[in-house]
């Protein structure tokens, strides 16, 4: 941002003219609106990978990259003008970074021919790559989360949670409703007891539930929370003294800001992830050195080694291997849309890549095939400390139960496959 | 110059009553319909169709339902956003139970069910007037919002609680659903957005609309002179929420084809609306179409002029945007207090005079 | 006694604490209402953009950092010192003076004599340019605030409360203290308009604008003034909504919860909107508890809206509304 805006101006017209052999990653951002806390670390964490690959690396494959940012305000409308705003500069692959759009560009992007990348949202049962042919949630979706979370759960409680009460407090709406069905059928096999507790958006109000949480003292709670629900819910569990250490939330529950409002009563809060947290990776001594010190950093550069910025930067990082892993497979450098399907599909992650990229252990290891665009659906843990304002993995990524998911991601996808006359694509 | 009734004649009741009685102002209504009709169909892509021109059309019907209830009938209402929900539920239950039959006909009956859900939270409005009576339409809005979300029977039980539009045709051309060509949903929203719009203006001019207007410039009065206060509110919640339905059965089935009742029929959508109508002029068909421009078109334009043409990062247009209509829409009504209607007919009376005005 | 009428007691007094919290904002809509006939729908941002300032102030935040950084190319983020809580609350009631008196000369200055309605929309166009100005000014990420309310459970009530039922009552220190503050600025709020010229100048000016400017009383005067009364009620309830979730952007729409108890209060009464407050408060929270979990949870929204309307079918003005005579 070290440019003006007056010549950014110039330059952005004079680089609409000629049409340049370029890999574009759009980037459906929300840097205002009601989640912007939580979109802006994401966007900024996106842009800065790739324009450190062009700094670095010259680009993936020798193509430069080049990050077309549309501003959704975490709104659908918004979302479908950005969509088909970007969808005509090649496009490689769309991360809309909301559930509410993601579910309006299955079907669309599927027409289109572009792959979409909805990495720990969107709709979980397109991990079924056979009736959703261009659309991928890998390394994890929302039922990998609550199956994770459970599983944690079993771990510290030696292998048996019968007898115990979990409740679920969440966002109610769709993106809040996802982990009912797992968590139910995880009740059923592990014999504890769930109790639902939905918040009404945007949840600024939730002494009911809190209420009746400290009647009821369930062991744990977990929680599928968003936007200013999490840092009241947060607040609320330290107002009635409910211990931190057994409040687990869902990844979009655990950033710096739905913490920090708390203070030190949120110490020992926990969240699940899919990606390593903090900033201790080689990578970022490349952004420093080739994105914040040459001036490049996107937004305020403010946001670097948060949790979500590091959820931008994984996204990227598994798009730019995507974009890499197609371009082998196709042998050419500047690819289309469909070649970066193909990319998807036969990406495979494995940790001497990761090391390789500077990102040692940053996210689990897997591998994409055509049946299973949503990997094995490995979670780790991570817990908040107050005093040294730092989230850390205090779990490795570890298998979920995809004994009871699976059924379940088939039965959803068969009705959707049936509603939409969709035949098997593999 | 134009917009002049010189050499105009009327010889019949008919002629003196149409719609459009300066025969320069009949000339450019149909060629606005022609060229909305016959030549956009031929230039639209699918940029125009979904990010400008579908939003317009369905907002627009929106914009005239709402328009009916607060601008003629004088009942102020914050539950669009809950009977839109209406229209695109009644719509999605419709399309998969019977996967047959035409969308038109999905779409019409879709808005029959919201007019009688309209009807049945219309009844309030009976005693309570005013700002009060917004309470009413609220709780419409946040009980229905709520009893979508909350009876999986709405959404076919499906693990997510979205509804996705199948594809659905009418006469064999795709309308829902992801293989829809740009002209064929631009083609299904416009017929519907002209017919409404022709009987919004035939029912507000007749004797429906008349005794509305009673009601809305006081309603004692109009009671005592004999308009029935019961059977007038009543029709125009009706009215209103048919169209308002069917605006919202568009706006899932067509525009977007997948919608979660939450976010996309808030309470968000409930102001939208009633900002659309009032900035475009109550009272006004044509009020209602400027105000659904004015809130879809704009925003676009100003992101555009600013992020795709200046370059400057997008929170900061975004900001800029919000800055830019809200100084527009207090500057508007400092210069004319009665929305974007009343200005355009002053412009209309000042360019009768062009260039000569004394 | 039995559980769950200990429980419901419970309830009952959060309840009273969350009325409490809800009538603090509703608290804003009346008085300007009261004295100019406008419904301000900027009631909310107004909260919002409040507290933002506030938190910007005391972290010593450069405003419109993000946009100079852009045109100008520097770094620009925080000036580098702290300003204590009190007085960052002087600066920012400075601010919200500064707001109504441009709220007041630019715009509702030329709209003096229109319809409530066109009032209303003059309303809705503040509300989108002071959202955008708050987050061009102050940036959209979540701030902490901390002005030192204290948080999290009453000991003392818990510990008497057990003594007596065997079961602790949760009573949030920080609603203890909101209502405190609520009392005091009705108390306040009422002394005033009784009491000293410039508040009974104010009720003249609500019963009649022409009457009263006919005894020289300054319209102008008194709707700056107004004004500003309803920018210090945002910012103690923008304060006391921040404390709990950090300032950010939802803050605004806590007007949404202030509505029911409007409708049901009155728009024109201050003790109204307490008690509406109350009443909205107690009643959601019961009907949640009482029925919540049959109904699958979450009924709070639309009931507060639902028992509004059920008040209104038997008074249509409200509880403490003015009666509504109509003549022909």
């Amino acid at each position: 941002m070290k440019y003006k805006l007056g010549t950014m101006a110039i330059a952005a017209i004079m680089a609409a003219g000629p049409v340049m052999a370029d890999l574009v990653f759009p980037s459906l951002s929300y840097r205002t609106g009601p989640y912007a806390a939580g979109g802006i670390p994401f966007a900024d964490g996106y842009q800065d990978y790739f324009t450190m690959i062009n700094a670095r690396d010259g680009g993936i494959g020798g193509v430069m990259t080049r990050v077309v940012e549309c501003e959704t305000g975490y709104n659908t409308e918004k979302g479908v003008e950005c969509y088909e705003a970007t969808k005509g500069e090649g496009s490689l692959v769309y991360q809309p970074l909301s559930t509410g759009i993601t579910y309006q560009l299955i079907p669309k992007t599927t027409a289109d021919n572009i792959p979409m990348h909805t990495m720990g949202y969107g709709r979980t049962s397109a991990a079924n790559g056979d009736v959703f042919s261009h659309t991928f949630n890998y390394p994890a979706n929302y039922w990998n989360g609550a199956s994770g979370a459970i599983k944690y759960l079993l771990d510290e409680n030696g292998g048996d949670l019968s007898g115990k009460k979990i409740a679920l407090v969440y966002h109610n709406s769709a993106y809040g409703k996802e982990p009912i069905r797992t968590l139910e059928e995880l009740s059923k096999k592990h014999g504890f007891e769930l109790s639902l507790l939905p918040v009404d958006h945007p949840g600024q109000e939730q002494k009911s539930q809190w209420l009746q949480i400290r009647r009821d003292r369930p062991d744990n709670v977990i929680m599928y929370g968003w936007g200013v629900m999490n840092q009241v819910a947060v607040q609320e569990a330290a107002n009635i003294r409910f211990p931190m250490e057994n409040f687990i939330g869902i990844w979009w529950s655990g950033s710096e800001n739905d913490v920090l409002a708390a203070g030190a009563a949120a110490d020992g809060y926990k969240a699940l992830t899919f990606h390593n947290v903090g900033s201790d990776f080689p990578v970022f001594d490349d952004i420093q050195q080739y994105v914040v010190d040459a001036g490049e950093a996107a937004g305020a550069g403010d946001q670097i080694g948060t949790v979500l910025y590091n959820r931008g930067l994984y996204a990227a990082m598994l798009a730019a291997e995507a974009a890499r892993t197609a371009q082998g497979i196709h042998g050419v450098a500047d690819i289309t849309p469909a070649m970066m399907r193909d990319g998807m599909e036969a990406l495979e992650i494995t940790e001497a890549r990761m090391t390789e990229l500077g990102m040692p252990n940053f996210g689990p290891a897997f591998k994409v095939s055509c049946e299973n665009h949503g990997g094995p659906g490995l979670v780790g843990m991570t817990q908040w400390d107050a005093d040294t304002k730092t989230w850390s993995m205090i779990s490795d990524f570890g298998p979920s139960d995809m004994e009871v998911i699976q059924p379940l991601i088939d039965e959803d996808s068969a009705a959707y496959a049936a509603e939409n006359n969709i035949a098997s694509n593999c | 110059m134009l917009y002049r009734e010189a050499g105009d004649f009327s010889s019949t009741y008919a002629q003196d009553s149409q719609t459009f009685p300066i025969r320069f102002d009949r000339y450019r209504y149909y060629f606005v319909l022609a060229f909305a009709f016959l030549v956009v169909p031929f230039l639209i892509n699918d940029y125009w169709a979904n990010a400008i021109l579908l939003p317009f059309l369905i907002y627009a019907i929106a914009a005239i339902g709402l328009n009916i209830l607060v601008g003629y009938c004088g009942q102020v209402s914050l539950g669009t956003g809950g009977f839109m929900a209406v229209g695109a539920y009644a719509c999605y239950k419709l399309m998969t139970a019977f996967p047959d039959v035409s969308m038109f006909v999905h779409v019409i009956i879709a808005g029959l069910i919201t007019a009688m859900v309209g009807v049945l939270f219309g009844l309030p409005s009976l005693r309570i007037k005013g700002f009060y009576l917004a309470v009413a339409t609220l709780a419409a809005q946040f009980f229905l919002v709520w009893l979508f979300n909350r009876v999986s029977w709405f959404y076919n039980y499906s693990a997510s609680g979205q509804i996705n539009a199948p594809e659905r045709t009418v006469f064999g051309i795709a309308v829902t659903g992801p293989n829809t060509d740009a002209w064929a949903t631009y083609m299904f929203c416009l017929i519907f957005l002209t017919l409404s719009a022709i009987i919004a203006r035939n029912l507000t001019r007749g004797t429906v609309g008349r005794s509305w207007m009673a009601i809305r410039d006081m309603d004692i009065a109009a009671e005592i002179i004999g308009v029935n206060p019961l059977k007038a509110k009543l029709t125009a919640f009706a009215v209103s929420s048919f169209f308002v339905g069917i605006s919202g059965a568009l706006f899932f089935a067509v525009y977007l084809g997948a919608v979660e009742v939450g976010e996309a029929f808030g309470i968000q959508k409930s102001f939208l609306v009633l900002f659309m109508v009032i900035i475009g002029g109550l009272g006004s068909i044509f009020g209602s179409f400027a105000g659904a421009a004015f809130l879809v078109v704009l925003p676009v334009v100003l992101k555009i002029v600013g992020v795709d043409w200046l370059g400057w990062p997008t929170d900061i247009v975004a900001h800029f945007n919000l800055v830019i209509v809200g100084g527009l829409i207090v500057m508007f009504l400092i210069v004319e207090p009665h929305g974007l209607a009343q200005l355009w007919r002053l412009a209309k009376e000042k360019l009768r005079l062009w260039p000569f005005p004394h | 006694m039995p559980e769950q009428l200990i429980f419901a007691m419970e309830v009952f007094l959060n309840g009273l604490m969350a009325g409490v919290l809800y009538a603090l904002v509703a608290l804003g809509f009346v008085l300007i209402f009261k004295a100019s006939g406008i419904f301000n729908f900027a009631q909310g941002v107004m909260a919002l953009f409040a507290a933002l300032t506030l938190v910007g102030i005391m972290n010593g935040q450069v405003p419109f950092a993000h946009i100079i950084n852009a045109t100008f190319g520097t770094d620009l983020h925080y000036f580098g010192w702290t300003v204590p809580g009190l007085l960052a609350i002087l600066l920012t009631m400075g601010m919200m003076v500064l707001l109504a008196w441009c709220v007041q000369r630019f715009v509702f200055r030329h709209l003096v004599g229109q319809e409530p309605i066109i009032l209303f929309m003059a309303t809705i166009g503040l509300a989108y340019f002071l959202e955008g100005v708050g987050d061009l000014m102050w940036g959209s990420d979540i701030k902490t605030l901390d002005v030192g309310l204290p948080q999290g459970i009453n000991e003392t009530i818990d510990e008497v409360t057990f003594g007596w039922f065997g079961y602790g009552f949760f009573i949030d220190n920080l609603d203890l203290v909101a209502t405190l503050v609520a009392a005091i600025l009705v108390t306040g709020l009422v002394l005033f308009a009784q009491y000293t010229k410039q508040g009974r100048a104010m009720r003249a000016v609500a019963d009649d604008h022409q009457a009263a400017l006919s005894v020289g009383v300054s319209l102008n005067f008194i709707w700056i003034l107004v004004w500003s009364l309803a920018g210090f009620v945002a910012l103690v309830a923008g304060i006391m909504w921040g404390a709990k979730s950090g300032v950010q952007f939802s803050l605004s729409l806590i007007a949404l919860k202030a509505l029911p108890v409007l409708m049901l209060g009155g728009f024109t009464s201050i003790p109204g909107a307490i008690v509406g407050g109350l009443i909205i408060g107690v009643g959601e929270k019961l009907f949640e508890f009482a029925l919540g979990p049959a109904l699958g949870g979450a009924t709070e929204n639309w009931f507060a809206y639902v028992l509004a309307l059920i008040f209104l079918v038997f008074r249509p003005q409200g509880l403490f509304g003015e009666k509504i005579i109509e003549r022909v």
